[in-house]
């Protein structure tokens, strides 16, 4: 049974088998480029927000700054004992002095400070997200026994960092689907045309006793083919140029950009885009094409 | 089947060549018909059809068109054509012979009236159920309205193909088409390269291949010489020999002593005036003499 979404192969020839008429084509490549870009703007601000934030979001550093060694030392060792005994706290490791000086070397040179100069002593540990939630608790309880103990929360200035990049994917979600509207309009607009081209053809056809679904068949087959086709070629151009941008990434060098590679689902995503909108297209072309045949006779 | 071989090249016989093998003459209307799935389901139920003898297979009763707001083009058109039938609709310019046909081919409702085909009111049909009707209707068109992009055989094979017959069921028929108007060496021509009567013989190929129960023709020799126009009627004729109801509007009224077994039906000023009275007293079976 011919549920209407497939000519037979008869059907085939009865419209000319041309292309899109004029400039839509050009329309359709252009909204898929600009859809791509989106979309892939958008699932690697997603991506890189994920790992910077696995990487910075469930941890604080403790700094003790103290100028007497030994003070120091006692309160390093007090906050370590505090924080191991810390539901939700893991991972608890003081930065040893070879990573300070690695750290400092930028200011103070490769030979670093000499021992009379008072560092203070760093402390990472790793929160869950429940002891992050506790946060305050916590910085109450490491004050109270090392007074001189400064609690900072990676999540704290990356708070601003996170809405931004939140902002920016809502943005491209935004894009996307106003663009999945463009291309729905310019396609009722190119099988009205079409209609119109054929109209001629279409009344005879109805005469001789077509039904809707028999002509919107063909309409919608060669706009849906039309479509993908465009869709391809927008595709194609999209990934050279997020392709070309990554190797511009990667030169960069930057942690924060590196980590906004696109994973492999992603790019099965973007590669599914002129599908989606070859499918769009149809459904478009379909409603079109149906309702404008039912105000003939 | 001896067929006439005429100057012009054109092969007239008294009978369509390919009918007699490839189309038995039944009430199956079709072979082609049988094949098609319709591709909706729309196809309507055939009713009466036994019952009835092919009697009163077009019923206009005060039957009033009115296009916009303006008077109206027919205004009480009453009449009834019988089933195998020859009919003539005659009337000067704009009496509304191509309104009415458009009535009786279904591209047109009516403003008032009752219009029933097959036995069945196509008035207040659903608009989803006409493709049945209209694939039981062939019509000549008064411009031919064919499909320019296609070929000739293309153009013949359109019902076929819309009636969802498959690609390897065309090739018999269309070609036997091709051959009996003359026109099998010009199957692959675009009808812009045609000659105005071929673009003729093209369209009546296409309004017969689907071996309708009505054939509606206006104006179909209104471009030609009245030599083809005489072998067009030929066709006609042979066809109305097989069981079509033909319906033939035009001017000519020296057509109408070609078909001898033709009724007429005139047309003026949208009424219908009847002058040979045929229409009130229907004619003789075929083969006896109208007197
Ligand atoms: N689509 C239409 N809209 C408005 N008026 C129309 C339309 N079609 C026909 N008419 C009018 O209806 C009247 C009858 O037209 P119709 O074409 O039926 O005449 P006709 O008998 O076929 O004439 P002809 O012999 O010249 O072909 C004319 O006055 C015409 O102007
Ligand atoms: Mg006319």
């Amino acid at each position: 049974m011919n549920i209407g979404w497939r000519p037979t192969a008869a059907e085939r020839n009865l419209l000319p088998e041309g292309r899109m008429a004029g400039p839509m084509p050009w329309v359709i490549a252009i909204m898929m480029f600009l859809t791509v870009l989106a979309a892939a703007a958008g699932m690697s601000l997603a991506v890189g927000a994920h790992t910077l934030g696995n990487q910075l979001g469930g941890r604080i550093t403790v700094q003790i700054v103290e100028a007497s060694p030994d003070a120091r030392e006692a309160q390093v060792a007090a906050v370590i004992t505090e924080l191991n005994r810390t539901q939700g706290v893991g991972a608890v490791s003081r930065m040893s002095e070879a990573d300070m000086a690695r750290l400092l070397a930028p200011w103070f040179g490769a030979e670093g400070l000499g021992p009379d100069i008072p560092v203070p002593a760093l402390i990472d540990a790793e929160l869950s997200p429940a002891a992050h939630a506790r946060i305050d608790r916590i910085a109450a309880a490491v004050a109270h026994v090392a007074p001189a103990a400064k609690i900072d929360d990676h999540a704290a200035w990356l708070a601003p960092l996170a809405g931004l990049v939140r902002s920016l994917e809502w943005l491209a979600l935004a894009l996307v689907l106003l663009m999945a509207l463009a291309t729905g309009c310019a396609v009722v607009l190119a099988s009205r045309a079409a209609l119109n081209t054929h109209r001629q053809v279409i009344d005879v056809m109805h005469l001789m006793g077509a039904t809707d679904i028999q002509i919107a068949r063909l309409f919608q087959r060669r706009i849906a083919l039309d479509a993908l086709f465009s869709g391809l070629v927008g595709l194609a151009v999209a990934v050279l140029v997020i392709l070309l941008l990554g190797e511009r990434v990667e030169g960069l060098g930057s942690e924060l950009l590196g980590s906004m590679s696109l994973p492999v689902y992603a790019w099965g995503i973007l590669t599914m885009l002129p599908i989606a909108g070859a499918l769009l297209a149809t459904v478009a072309a379909r409603l079109t094409v149906v309702g404008a045949l039912r105000r003939m006779l | 089947m001896a067929g006439v071989r005429s100057r012009k090249g054109l092969r007239l016989s008294t009978e369509p060549p390919g009918f007699q093998a490839s189309l038995p003459r039944s009430n199956a209307f079709t072979p082609h018909a049988r094949l098609c799935d319709g591709g909706t389901g729309e196809e309507p139920v055939r009713e009466g059809e036994d019952a009835g003898a092919m009697a009163g297979i077009v019923q206009f009763q005060n039957v009033g068109l009115r296009y916009g707001t303006g008077a109206e083009t027919l205004t009480d058109v009453t009449f009834t054509l019988n089933g195998g039938a020859f009919y003539f609709l005659t009337g000067p310019s704009g009496a509304g012979k191509t309104s009415l046909l458009k009535l009786l081919y279904l591209a047109q409702r009516p403003s008032r009236g009752l219009i029933r085909l097959f036995d069945q009111d196509v008035v207040t049909l659903p608009r989803a159920r006409l493709p049945g009707f209209r694939r039981r209707i062939g019509v000549v068109f008064q411009d031919f309205r064919l499909v320019p992009h296609l070929s000739a055989y293309d153009n013949i094979a359109l019902p076929l193909r819309i009636a969802g017959v498959e690609e390897r069921d065309l090739e018999v028929p269309v070609q036997e088409m091709l051959n009996w108007v003359g026109l099998s060496d010009r199957a692959s021509a675009r009808p812009a390269t045609l000659s105005g009567g071929e673009q003729q013989r093209v369209a009546i190929a296409r309004a017969v291949i689907g071996r309708p129960e009505i054939l509606v023709a206006d104006e179909p020799t209104g471009n030609v010489d009245p030599e083809m126009a005489s072998r067009l009627l030929h066709l006609f004729d042979a066809l109305n020999k097989l069981g079509t109801t033909v319906v033939v509007a035009t001017h000519d009224i020296h057509l109408l002593s070609r078909v001898p077994n033709a009724q007429m039906i005139r047309l003026e000023r949208g009424r219908v005036s009847d002058p040979t009275g045929a229409l009130r007293y229907p004619p003789p079976p075929r083969g006896q003499a109208v007197s």
